[in-house]
């Protein structure tokens, strides 16, 4: 309720701002009142190539995303089960783990033959390290008595591995899918301004060069509400992976 | 689960020993001891003594540095659904639900889902948890949670079992009701127990014999049979033999409690006191 009354001033506020073209320090003269942004999203809803840059920038989303868990938590359990692999992988992972995803983008440029596939890495780098460093994470915080219960009870290597690290680490897991859901929706729309065609970013940047002002704001708010309903649905995935309550 | 004579627990000549900075440390040295088929015997002894490390080697974890320790004969190699083992912290799987819980050691030697379903039924059951199967352990108290401990140990029909201070975080009224579910279970499945606690009444209650062992290097002091008869009551804890018990146990225990702090405190200065909280709990008991 009381977020509702927030969000309205919020709005308010902006409106008051624009529509009298007040000028602080900060210049409100060239941004689009809300109303105008309301117009605008009207008109691009009515029209396909607006959802084609919504669409484009899902499924980037989605290959990067999931590949990069794909491949970031397999290694992580294994890496915090097996010393020798934490070994010769984490040193790579410290270096070029401080590099930001946006940093690679002329680089990716020139690995990929295609300009989507570059986007797409892009995205993957992104999500890839907060996945991986939370799985190791969860791994290293397992409880050692319930791996001893375990053994006791007759399980074997790949049994403790399945029926306890697994599920163990299974919330740290979901933080770090949360965390990298974040930096992957961060490392796309940069990817898209700078090298992109088609995706909301790019819409964005482009709405900019065209002087399209109230398009800027309708891409913003599109991004936020994206990067709010991907996280909701990983939130949504964490609740029915760990039923039992581990999620809240 | 018949009661043939399996179970029997043969420590000889135990020594642990690991390396340190400062060279090697001797926790346990020469222990000696056994536990017959069915029967239930506790080791006593300050903290530190070595107790859960006999216990750890018992159920595979350690390898002793030197001496034999076999359960029927064979040396043990590893950790075996044959030994149970309760630990002191509550260590269900949290995203395991009672029932599934105690079906663990079933799924692990292969035992079909239904036959699993059948047979944890019937161990809740016994122990009146019918109702909690659904539910995850989170949900549960402290004593329930080492209710399905138990039972989850129980539920491969392991040859000996093995329990590490269970009931140390309960509070009083919770762990007698446990010490007569974990009495009523053993006598139904005539298991051999190895039970380890610092409690001295509670090793009085349950035990048919009792090993006190000395500060470390952990050693076995003495030994000493219980002849209360069973079944025991609560009210037995009254009664002038286990008070006799529990009189020696403590001076046992005392003086190697006293030695374990090193020499920071002096036998003397604390025999005034130990002598006043000896008569007034005496008092207060009688």
């Amino acid at each position: 309720m009381l977020g509702l009354v927030s969000l309205a001033v919020f709005i308010a506020v902006w409106q008051l701002l624009t529509v009298n073209h007040a000028i602080f320090y900060v210049r409100f003269t060239n941004v689009p009142s809300p109303e105008e942004v309301l117009a605008r999203a009207i008109l691009a809803a009515h029209n396909p190539v607006f959802g084609d840059h919504i669409w484009m920038s899902c499924r980037r989303i989605l290959y990067g995303f999931t590949l990069a868990s794909v491949v970031a938590i397999p290694l992580g359990l294994l890496m915090g089960r097996f010393r020798i692999l934490r070994e010769i992988v984490f040193p790579i992972c410290e270096v070029t783990r401080p590099i930001p995803a946006i940093a690679w983008v002329p680089m990716a440029i020139m690995l990929w033959p295609t300009n989507e596939e570059s986007i797409v890495f892009i995205t993957f780098l992104g999500s890839f390290f907060p996945i991986l460093i939370n799985t190791l994470q969860g791994m290293a915080t397992v409880d050692p008595v319930l791996v001893r219960a375990a053994r006791c009870l007759g399980a074997k290597e790949a049994s403790v591995f399945r029926e306890v690290y697994l599920p163990a680490s299974l919330p740290q897991i979901f933080t770090g899918l949360t965390v990298g859901m974040g930096v992957a929706w961060v490392s796309l729309i940069a990817a898209e301004m700078i090298s992109g065609q088609f995706g909301i970013g790019y819409f964005t940047w482009e709405a900019y060069s065209l002087v399209q002002y109230s398009d800027i704001a309708l891409g913003m708010i599109t991004i936020g509400v994206l990067g709010l309903a991907s996280s909701f649905a990983i939130r949504l995935l964490g609740r029915l992976a760990m039923p039992w309550g581990a999620a809240r | 689960m018949a009661g043939t004579a399996r179970g029997l627990i043969e420590v000889q000549d135990f020594c642990l020993r690991y390396e340190t900075m400062e060279g090697a440390v001797e926790a346990v040295s020469d222990v000696s001891l056994n536990v017959q088929p069915g029967e239930f015997v506790s080791i006593v002894g300050p903290s530190g003594c070595g107790k859960s490390t006999l216990l750890n080697a018992l159920a595979g974890f350690l390898t002793p540095s030197g001496g034999t320790v076999t359960v029927d004969g064979e040396a043990i190699s590893g950790p075996s659904a044959d030994r149970g083992m309760i630990f002191q912290q509550y260590s269900l799987f949290p995203w395991k639900t009672v029932r599934e819980n105690v079906e663990f050691g079933l799924k692990m030697s292969g035992v079909s889902r239904s036959e699993r379903e059948r047979r944890a039924r019937t161990l809740l059951g016994l122990a009146g948890l019918t109702q909690f199967e659904n539910h995850y352990p989170d949900r549960l108290s402290g004593g329930m949670k080492q209710r399905v401990g138990i039972v989850r140990a129980l539920a491969t029909g392991p040859r000996i079992l093995l329990l590490d201070e269970p009931f140390g975080a309960l509070d009083a009224q919770t762990r007698l009701i446990m010490q007569q579910i974990l009495t009523n279970m053993w006598q139904r499945l005539k298991i051999s127990v190895l039970f380890v606690t610092h409690d001295i009444d509670e090793a009085i209650f349950l035990s048919d014999r009792i090993y006190v062992m000395t500060a470390r290097p952990g050693t076995i002091k003495s030994e000493i049979v219980v002849p209360l008869p069973r079944p025991r009551e609560p009210s037995m804890t009254l009664s002038s033999e286990f008070l006799g018990l529990r009189r020696g146990l403590m001076s046992l225990i005392r003086e190697e409690s006293i030695r374990a702090m090193g020499g920071e405190v002096s036998l003397d200065s604390l025999k005034g006191l130990a002598i006043n909280l000896e008569g007034q709990d005496l008092a207060t008991v009688l």
